[in-house]
């Protein structure tokens, strides 16, 4: 092939300089890089992915199989690419990769975007019936988005420009633009592909902004922006694919549909020299007839049809096209680098062998179904066009022109204004009542059906019916004669309508002819296509969601008071909470031992604000505890609190907390920092969909509390240092008392819990008054030495305790009686999860049960453990490391362990085996420190 | 992704929703036995055609309703309140 010195749409006096394999090329503006790599003579792109033979381009567009590449170099490469979709700019470059991509070598620097937006009328496709059906939806005042995949509009005109309301067509699309430009609630959106159809009208678009446009012009703009677009009504007008056809060599560099032939001379002025067109209908002589006007050789038509007959194959003669009837193409030959030089075609019992550069084929058209096929909407076999059409009636949605199997010109345009007017007055609109476009008539016999053409050897390993894949007609026949007669089940063994590709080229073309192997008529299904159309990079789906805007950081009001401390932070959930607070030269461990012997011996302090914190009220809200919390929450007395575990309905452990009686219809939760939220959805579900005739109201305010705690022997001396208008002494604020009251003339809510097992105040007030809390409390403290201490230092105290942390020392199958809270549960209530625990597994010896250990050695959070010298192979499993420190209190390594039958295998000692190295762990009581409780209740 | 019709929000798009199950599940008596429980617990229907689904429009309203989906096609033939639940035949 090569460029003719006139005619196409591209720029002649604009020329660009791109690359292809290292090479520096020319291309005009307005070049595809598939046309310009034509024009250029490359006709070989890269070899195929199984076969390993050469291939070339052989389409003009979306029913490519073999032009993909990567394009770009370095961070801003991308794989798969393909080449019939990618404008020529100056600078790019690209590589023959079509089989396999290469992925980026590091973060893409693009910027992408995500819109949503809403439309009455969807259309998709701007050829000629989506542009009527937009023009005609449009004039109504609907709101209408028109997605058009391509530079440009017009759709098919370009390649057929027959003339539409008179007038040349590519008149009448000039025409259109300022049309839907008049109408002020249509958006024409070009370079933007419908990606994927979701239900009830959802349509995924990616549009390319700036991708295809030199890297100086993108400075400042999104790459490539992605719509999540919801249409009240959709109208799909995504033309036809053309077929290949099957035959012994048909996937030589050369070999191209025929109608895309006619795209390359119309759009692109590029043409081959000597042309056979290979062919059963009346559409490919177009081809032939086109090209003869343009000045190049057509060799032959050669027609499977007996008697081609009609206004095509007389125009055909008459411009003095020989054309073979009766005849197909029965292999190819290559020159030395396997680029087609002549065709054999066989006539009448006889060969005779054409030299031509081009062999354009057509196989038939098909609908372009992507979209249909992924909303699921059915399909019928059409014997007429020798494929699948849709069937019209889903709600919502039509299929106009070229895409609902109409093929001629006339009738595209007569359907999308149908549609146009139809989907606004579904919409609720009323468009003027305008007269369709029109085409003159279309003069075509109809097409017959060539599904392929035997081997004259009989070898069939040559004869694609997946170019892309390399699914031959022999690997047909080994798939039929495994026994596979189903189509999902053909695609999955052979692979053929699989890939990038997705196998719009092939898969009708391998149904048929496994359906013709097997016997059976043609039209038993084909396989179904699923979403996206074009592969989605990662980054146009993330689009700005990367990095920091991942997902949103929660922080609480003494967040910048802990950095100001140097704290090192720590990710709970969306949560930063301060892991420890190093001084110079300390590590991690060194902090946190330093932090603990604060606590343990003098006072120390932390943020405890990302604890859900819930507010129930109501006359019922006893009542709904009751029902909800294991334990029993009826009789707490106002200024009292208590520790509290609910269960699911199914009996595992679902969180802790503790419940503070505030006044008898008021009630303060507090959950573990991870189950705020599913707690709070726990306690709406119960309300709104069981109870609903409970009166409770239940807020959740863990964002509008600051809790601190202040642990330690002198906890209670820091108090009230910074001055309470509470007793706070032993006699008048026990363990477990909640009251109201100031603190450092601050008003909020002093409790007496502990989960450090020390004495402990755990300060709740208003978010704004937070900073100012913990500067007094710390100010106060000085004199005490108050150490700030993170979760690292809390997470051995309260291991030291035996306090479990729901989620890292329980799984989802853990009771509250296997991790030792058998004794909160109240005996005779209803409560969830109660019928569950009756059920006699949970009551079973051997199950996992938390217990605490010692050892000599630093144990792995997560080892597996196991007894050992059993011998038995594979070992045994006996349980597994949950929590494990070490602890200046204890004088050692220790933790807490979930153990098969472990509460009566206490003393035992097991392996604790992490992968590497096993180390003896002594089975213990988990309260480690200070069983009676004496400190707690100082 | 289906477009919910919230009871009290309007047309939503299905990410602002969690799914919460069939709606019509049946809470066995306290005397039932371990089997009927463990079915209750963690059986479920699951029909072709249209399901009476509870949902909650989490990041929204935040209420529970109820929606008559069709498992089939996705088509959604009726959203309700949640003491509104409408009787389809299963």
């Amino acid at each position: 092939m090569k460029r003719l010195s006139a005619g196409g749409s591209v720029d002649r006096n604009r020329s660009i300089a791109f690359q292809f394999d290292g090479r520096p090329l020319t291309a005009l503006a307005g070049d595809t890089l598939a046309s310009a790599l034509l024009a250029n003579g490359v006709a070989i792109l890269g070899t195929s992915v199984t076969a390993g033979r050469p291939r070339g381009v052989m389409s003009a567009g979306l029913e490519e199989a073999h032009a993909f590449v990567q394009l770009g170099i370095g961070s801003v490469s991308e794989p798969l690419v393909r080449a019939t979709a990618i404008e020529v700019f100056d600078g790019l470059a690209a590589f023959g990769r079509i089989t396999r991509g290469v992925l980026p070598a590091g973060p893409d620097p693009a910027r992408f975007e995500k819109r949503f937006a809403h439309c009455d009328v969807l259309v998709v496709g701007a050829g000629p019936a989506g542009l009527a059906a937009a023009i005609a939806a449009g004039s109504s005042g609907a709101r209408v988005i028109l997605a058009e995949t391509g530079a440009r509009l017009g759709g098919a005109t370009i390649r057929d420009p027959d003339p539409i309301d008179g007038v040349p067509a590519a008149q009448w699309v000039a025409a259109a633009e300022p049309t839907l430009g008049g109408c002020p609630e249509v958006r024409v959106l070009r370079r933007t592909t419908a990606m994927i159809g979701l239900d009830q009208n959802g349509v995924v678009l990616v549009e390319r902004v700036s991708g295809h446009l030199p890297a100086s012009a993108r400075a400042g703009r999104a790459e490539r922006r992605l719509w999540q677009v919801r249409a009240r009504e959709v109208i799909i007008a995504t033309g036809a694919l053309e077929r290949p056809m099957v035959f012994p060599d048909n996937d030589r560099p050369g070999v191209m549909l025929a109608g895309a032939v006619r795209t390359y001379l119309h759009q692109f002025a590029v043409a081959p020299d000597r042309t056979v067109v290979f062919t059963a209908n009346d559409d490919a002589y177009r081809t032939a007839v086109d090209l003869v006007a343009a000045g190049r050789t057509v060799v032959a038509v050669v027609d499977a049809r007996p008697a081609p007959a009609g206004e095509w194959p007389s125009r055909a003669r008459a411009a003095g096209i020989e054309i073979l009837a009766d005849a197909v193409v029965v292999g190819t030959e290559g020159d030395g680098t396997g680029v087609l030089a002549a065709v054999t075609v066989r006539s009448g019992g006889a060969d005779r062998r054409l030299v031509c550069d081009v062999l354009a084929v057509s196989g038939g058209w098909d609908p372009a179904l992507d979209l249909v096929h992924q909303l699921r909407a059915p399909t019928r076999w059409d014997e007429r066009i020798g494929g699948f059409v849709p069937v019209p009636g889903t709600p919502g949605r039509q299929v106009a022109g070229a895409a609902a199997g109409d093929f001629t010109l006339g009738g595209a345009l007569g359907a999308g204004h149908a549609a146009g007017i139809e989907a606004a007055r579904r919409a609720g609109f009323v468009a003027p009542a305008g007269v369709a476009p029109t085409a003159p008539p279309h003069r075509e016999e109809p097409p017959a059906h060539l599904w392929r053409v035997p081997a004259p050897d009989g070898d069939e390993s040559r004869s694609f019916v997946d170019l892309h894949r390399d699914v031959t007609v022999a690997g047909l026949l080994r798939a039929t004669g495994a026994g596979i007669q189903s189509v999902e089940h053909l695609k999955r063994y052979t692979l053929a309508g699989t890939g990038v590709e997705q196998g719009r080229s092939a898969k009708v073309n391998a149904a048929v002819v496994a359906q013709t192997l097997l016997g059976q008529p043609p039209g038993g299904g084909t396989s179904s296509a699923r979403p996206p159309v074009e592969p989605i990079s990662f980054g146009t789906m993330a689009a700005r969601a990367v990095g920091p805007r991942f997902e949103p950081t929660r922080t609480t009001p003494i967040h910048s008071t802990h950095a100001a401390l140097g704290a090192v932070f720590e990710n709970v959930g969306q949560w930063k909470r301060a892991r420890y607070f190093p001084r110079a030269g300390e590590s991690m461990d060194q902090a946190a031992v330093r932090e603990c012997r604060a606590v343990r011996t003098g006072v120390g302090i932390m943020d405890a604000s990302t604890l859900g914190k819930i507010d129930g009220q109501g006359p019922d809200a006893a009542e709904f505890l009751e029902r909800l919390y294991m334990n029993r929450v009826a009789n707490l007395k106002p200024g009292r609190a208590r520790y509290a575990a609910m269960a699911r309905l199914d009996g595992s452990l679902f969180d802790d907390g503790v419940i503070m009686r505030l006044a008898p219809d008021r009630f303060f939760v507090t959950t573990s920092t991870s189950h705020a939220g599913p707690v709070m959805d726990a306690m709406e579900e119960w309300l709104q969909t069981e109870w609903p005739d409970l009166k409770v109201w239940c807020t959740s305010i863990t964002e509008q509390w600051v809790t601190l705690a202040v642990a330690g022997p002198e906890a209670r001396a820091v108090l009230n240092a910074a001055g309470s208008d509470l007793d706070l002494s032993k006699e008048a604020f026990p363990f477990m008392a909640v009251r109201p009251g100031r603190v450092a003339g601050l008003a909020g809510l002093v409790a007496r819990v502990s989960f450090s097992g020390e004495l402990a105040f755990e300060v709740s007030v208003p978010g704004h008054d937070g900073p100012a809390l913990w500067q007094a409390l710390t100010a106060a403290g000085a004199s005490h030495g108050i150490t700030p201490y993170g979760l690292e230092a809390l997470s051995v105290l309260r291991a030291e305790k035996g306090y479990l942390i729901v989620g890292q020392d329980t799984d989802a199958s853990t009771t509250a009686i296997d991790a030792g809270l058998g004794w909160l549960i109240k005996p005779d209530r209803d409560y969830l999860g109660r019928r569950s625990l009756a059920r006699p597994d949970f009551a079973r010896p051997d199950r996992y049960q938390l217990v605490g250990f010692r050892a000599d050695a630093p144990v792995m959070e997560g080892a597996q453990l196991v007894t050992d010298g059993s011998g038995v192979r594979p070992v045994p499993m006996a349980g597994a490391v949950t929590t494990s420190h070490w602890s200046e209190a204890l004088g050692g390594y220790f933790g807490l362990a979930l153990v098969k039958g472990g509460r009566a295998r206490i003393g035992e000692t097991l392996e604790a085996h992490d992968g590497a190295r096993s180390v003896p762990v002594r089975l213990a009581d988990p309260v480690a420190y200070d069983r009676q409780g004496v400190r707690r209740d100082g | 992704m289906l477009l919910i019709r919230c009871p009290w929000c309007g047309e939503r798009e299905e990410r602002e929703f969690h799914y919460g199950g069939d709606a019509n599940v049946e809470t066995p008596p306290a005397e039932a036995d371990d089997r009927a429980w463990a079915r209750f617990l963690y059986g479920r229907q699951n029909p072709a055609g249209p399901f009476v689904e509870r949902w909650v429009h989490s990041h929204g309203c935040r209420r529970w309703i109820v929606v008559v989906r069709s498992t089939l096609t996705h088509e959604i033939s009726g959203t309700y309140p949640f003491d509104q639940k409408p009787e389809v035949p299963r």
